[in-house]
């Protein structure tokens, strides 16, 4: 522990940076394509005719029994061969995390509006509203304010699973910083930043979002 | 999308064999790391909710250190750091005399893990229970021990059973980072057939169906252990189900 070489993290952090980038990057489109698949499927769970919500419900109790690492193998397996050219690990990883990830945000995006009393709906649709109207003004709206918080604590578990695209060698934070360690030889210090920086931003996350909790929160 | 499917592949040695052997590897890590991340998970949990501040500082810094490192993170830690950080012949034992070194660190990293989530939950579990039930059992005469042996935890552990089902099945599924270190259990193994025969669509649906199997084992036998300990009077189970 004597001979920690703060040295090596310094000369690494250009390196380093590029591969923060890649995983902020996964992070955030697969967040968006996650939220929109998410809705998509709790949309057809809640309201759309049969067969819909039961394909719904088959890919999302499906997704949830699988580990992250075998979907993230099937879509780069899948990928290319559905394409029919070899693509390389970024937009397979990419589809995997959304994909999985969709499954997810479609169970807490599903149990926010069906969270919001039954009464709600009949109450505004008593007053005159059309179901559409009561929807878009009184169920929806505290729907979502039960629901951003959760949605955005699971992306931070997003932003940790990202880690695993090590498994298809593309170079995120974790994987750039695994090349460095075996170049250099300095394991522990390269590993000991990489935990450092994901635990400050994740608890800073965290943090942001209790306070926005508490602020929106009833 | 042209295919050449072959399902008999997966009931033909090795193949079949690296299945069975990866399904085997995946259920001893999940229930060894389990033992851990219960045992541990529940005293930090009780930690985190006694009336001794230090003791409840100590629990929540574990909680909020082993959640915001990623799982594969820790692993790495575990696997690469921990033996060179501790004393010479600790760090000598572990990487050499230690038998099967990749499967107990599996084990630790995500039984130590795990014990952070559960930890959580036995804490909400015992926060849950109101406070006049605790203030009654002590005024009764209890010691405080006596009040979380005989009151807080019989209660809290039922409620928790639910919650406890869908941890115990995330550590089936999460035993699969144990790949990352060289651990051959059902995902690796899976990857490992596509590899040596082009054939990932059956080998992917093998660890697929096998994974889905345990889920719907574990959600069984949590359903009747559930019932079997309801607590008479109250509401149990969820009404979503």
């Amino acid at each position: 522990m004597s001979d920690f070489d703060f040295g090596v993290i310094l000369r690494a952090l250009p390196f380093l940076w590029q591969g923060m980038q890649l995983t902020l990057l996964i992070t955030a489109l697969a967040m968006a394509g996650g939220i929109l698949l998410g809705t998509a499927l709790a949309m057809a769970r809640l309201w759309a005719p049969p067969p819909f919500p039961q394909l719904a419900a088959g890919y999302v109790n499906l997704l949830r029994s699988m580990p992250l690492i075998l979907v993230v193998f099937w879509f780069y397996f899948l990928v290319p061969l559905m394409v029919g050219r070899p693509v390389g690990a970024f937009p397979s990883a990419l589809i995997a995390f959304t994909m999985f990830e969709g499954a997810y945000y479609c169970e807490i995006i599903r149990a926010g509006i069906q969270g919001v009393a039954r009464g709600q709906l009949a109450a505004a649709q008593a007053t005159g509203l059309t179901y559409l109207a009561a929807m878009r003004y009184v169920v929806l709206p505290q729907a979502f304010r039960a629901m951003v918080p959760v949605l955005l604590t699971q992306s931070i578990i997003l932003f940790q699973d990202t880690s695993l695209v090590y498994v298809v060698g593309l170079h995120d934070f974790l994987t750039a910083a695994t090349v460095v360690a075996g170049r250099d030889g300095r394991v522990v210090e390269l590993y000991a930043f990489v935990a450092v920086v994901y635990l400050v931003l994740c608890v800073a996350a965290s943090l942001g979002v209790r306070r926005l909790q508490l602020r929106f929160g009833k | 999308m042209n295919y050449n499917w072959n399902w008999g592949l997966l009931f033909v040695e090795p193949y079949f064999g690296f299945l069975l052997g990866g399904l085997r590897t995946t259920i001893l890590i999940a229930l060894a790391a389990w033992v851990i991340a219960f045992v541990f998970g529940s005293l930090v949990g009780i930690a985190r909710t006694v009336p001794l501040a230090p003791l409840r500082l100590a629990a929540a810094t574990y909680v909020e250190l082993f959640r915001g490192v990623p799982l594969l993170v820790q692993m790495f830690l575990w696997f690469f750091v921990f033996p060179e950080i501790v004393p010479r012949d600790w760090g000598r034992w572990l990487k050499r005399d230690l038998p099967d070194p990749e499967f107990w660190t599996a084990v630790v990293a995500l039984g130590f893990y795990t014990a952070c989530r559960v930890a959580e939950q036995v804490r909400a579990g015992i926060q849950s229970i109101s406070a006049g039930l605790r203030d009654a059992a002590l005024a009764s005469g209890l010691t405080l021990p006596r009040t979380y042996r005989y009151v807080l935890l019989p209660l809290s552990y039922r409620l928790l059973i639910p919650v406890f089902t869908s941890e115990f099945l995330s550590i089936f599924k999460n035993s699969s980072l144990a790949l990352t270190i060289g651990v051959a259990e059902l995902t690796a193994q899976s990857r490992q057939i596509e590899s040596f025969t082009f054939h990932g669509f059956e080998a992917f649906t093998a660890a697929t169906v096998l994974y889905a199997a345990i889920t719907l084992t574990v959600i069984f036998l949590m359903r009747v252990l559930e019932a079997r300990m309801r607590i008479p009077g109250m509401l149990g189970g969820r009404a979503d189900r």
